[in-house]
């Protein structure tokens, strides 16, 4: 495995060099070069927010293609629960469900069952007085990896739980393993996803060595065979068994609603994280037990890799919820859930620190301040870093110079040109004449 | 050996920029690589002290010093000052009105939360003249 493997990446022949990612980036990691984006690998946390907002749909997420399936002989689908939320309110979960299956998988579990157990093991562990509130939910591998280049003091806080799609994962080769005596090694499991980070949680896990996920596929991919699918095939029955709870985890609020306290709080949207995380780091926010940050304005449901507009998604996620059952299983509540405890930490990853050495780190946050004051504070990204500051800073870094800014630079044009003015008036005494 | 030094405006009764100065000197004691613990005690500290001002001392300046082996944050303002500090130092103390308390704050936590987090707390109070509170946390 690669040191950084991410999902999001640049489609270098649709980016213009435009102004627009650099600016969203909520950790600072893409400049402009050469008149393409440039990602900086240990910077970005696949939030996907990039894709969202490039207006050359240049920035993508690398995910596996729906032919990937065929490697296994017994393929699972995954469907994460913000699938429901993408389709006309006529189609049921059944019909969902059975469409997708009908795309090439022999066996569909629904993420939104794994979402219900991983409610569960979330509420046993807020009875245990030992742990470290508030709690934040690392269902979101986005808010995860914020916390570990700019909010180190979070780290203990993280739920270290596996996540809904883990769970699924793992359960569904379970089941078809003892039930149906099929092998684990011909079992693939293939999650339909949302967003890049989910890829990227595969790919390149965080809290353990190899992830139970053996493909990430994104909704938008498959949206138009689903579509047919749904016209064209049978109705199905049978298929949707996962009850409200897990269902709601699409939406912002729906993972801390499923909590039973009302010390929750829920946040979406990277920026709006950003600040709350500021309050939690001082030690401002008061009275809350559980923290749901989502990466995605609206959660799940508007995930870059979505078709639906996530406010329309939501009613009709609200839809599917109001048909759904309580619970996909009634003994969920009698399990204890200490397997799905993470056996490995995340770590602090120090990408914002200016130098190993502490005196030297100060030495250039004094350089940084000085040439930040003298930088004109427009924040116009036309240097090919987000902000004035960001410049200041990679000057600093060695990855730019001050006439990078346009504005110092016509400065020191200007100055030139006066120069020259000055010195072209000037004549050598011996050919000096009185007028 | 270099020194950054910093200068804030903390604004009175301007609840929308405060804490805006702890949360720069935060990403500033990130930048210089210092542990989640070091950066923790000075930030929560320094909010404290900036909130305080915002508060009780008619605002003021934070003036900040980061050398190699701490961080010095001296928050001075010219409000009413604090009568009687032994009492201003226990917990659940306050003087904040109650239109301050519905918004959150006036919890009495503030001083006994600088010393808590503070390696070493000096106030300096003058009735009438204002505060000024020096903060140092050790690297």
């Amino acid at each position: 495995m690669k040191e950084y493997f991410h999902s999001v990446n640049l489609d270098k022949d649709k980016c213009r060099g435009c102004t627009n990612c650099i600016k969203r980036c909520p950790t600072e990691a893409i400049r402009v070069r050469k008149s393409k984006a440039q990602i900086i690998n240990e910077r970005c946390i696949d939030c996907g927010e990039c894709i969202r907002v490039c207006p050359y749909h240049a920035k993508t997420a690398i995910t596996d293609k729906l032919d990937i399936i065929n490697n296994f002989k017994f393929k699972v689908a995954l469907p994460a629960p913000s699938l429901y939320g993408q389709f006309d309110k006529k189609y049921t979960r059944d019909n969902i469900l059975y469409a997708l299956k009908s795309l090439g998988f022999d066996y569909v579990y629904e993420v939104a069952k794994g979402a219900e157990i991983v409610s569960e093991a979330t509420r046993q562990l807020l009875k245990n007085p030992d742990i470290k509130k508030p709690m934040i939910s690392s269902a979101c591998p986005g808010v995860v990896r914020l916390i570990q280049v700019r909010f180190p003091g979070l780290i203990e806080n993280i739920v270290k739980l596996e996540s809904p799609m883990e769970v699924a994962a793992k359960s569904a080769k379970n089941e078809l393993h003892e039930k149906h005596s099929i092998a684990l090694e011909d079992i693939g499991v293939f999650f339909i996803s949302p967003c890049a980070a989910k890829v990227t949680s595969v790919k390149a896990p965080y809290e353990k060595q190899k992830s139970n996920v053996d493909g990430v596929i994104s909704i938008n991919d498959i949206y138009l065979k689903l579509l047919s699918a749904l016209n064209n095939s049978e109705k199905g029955t049978n298929l949707a068994e996962a009850g409200i709870e897990g269902i709601n985890w699409a939406n912002s609020g729906g993972e801390s609603s499923a909590l039973g306290t009302e010390k929750v709080l829920a946040v979406d949207g990277i920026h709006n994280v950003i600040k709350i995380f500021d309050e939690i780091e001082e030690d401002r926010l008061k009275d809350i037990d559980f923290v749901e940050a989502l990466s995605c304005t609206g959660g799940c449901l508007g995930g870059p890799l979505t078709v639906a507009n996530a406010f329309v998604a939501r009613t009709t996620q609200q839809k599917h919820m109001s048909e759904a059952s309580e619970k996909y299983a009634s003994d969920i509540d009698n399990k204890n859930y200490k397997e799905l405890v993470w056996t490995s930490d995340v770590e602090y990853k120090p990408v914002m620190k200016l130098d190993q050495n502490v005196s030297r780190a100060i030495e250039k946050l004094e350089m940084l301040e000085r040439l930040y004051a003298e930088l004109p504070g427009l924040d116009c990204g036309a240097c090919g870093s987000p902000n004035c500051r960001a410049l200041a800073e990679d000057i600093v870094r060695g990855i730019a110079n001050e006439t990078d800014c346009i504005f110092k630079l016509r400065e020191r044009i200007r100055d030139l040109a006066e120069e020259m003015v000055e010195l072209g008036g000037k004549m050598p005494p011996v050919m000096d004449k009185d007028k | 050996m270099g020194t950054i030094r910093l200068k804030y405006d903390i604004p009175a009764n301007d609840f929308i920029t405060a804490g805006e100065a702890s949360s720069n000197v935060k990403n500033k004691l990130t930048q210089i690589g210092l542990s989640s613990d070091i950066i923790k005690k000075a930030a929560i500290a320094m909010y404290e002290a900036e909130i305080n001002a915002v508060i009780h001392g008619n605002g003021g300046y934070a003036y900040v010093e980061i050398s190699d082996y701490k961080v010095v944050i001296n928050i001075v303002d010219f409000g009413p000052g604090i009568p009687d500090l032994d009492l201003a130092m226990q917990e659940g103390y306050s003087t904040a009105p109650d239109n301050i308390r519905e918004m959150g704050f006036g919890a009495g936590m503030g001083l006994p939360n600088m010393k808590k987090y503070a390696d070493k707390l000096e106030v300096f109070t003058k009735v009438g003249k204002g505060t000024k509170i020096i903060i140092t946390v050790n690297f």
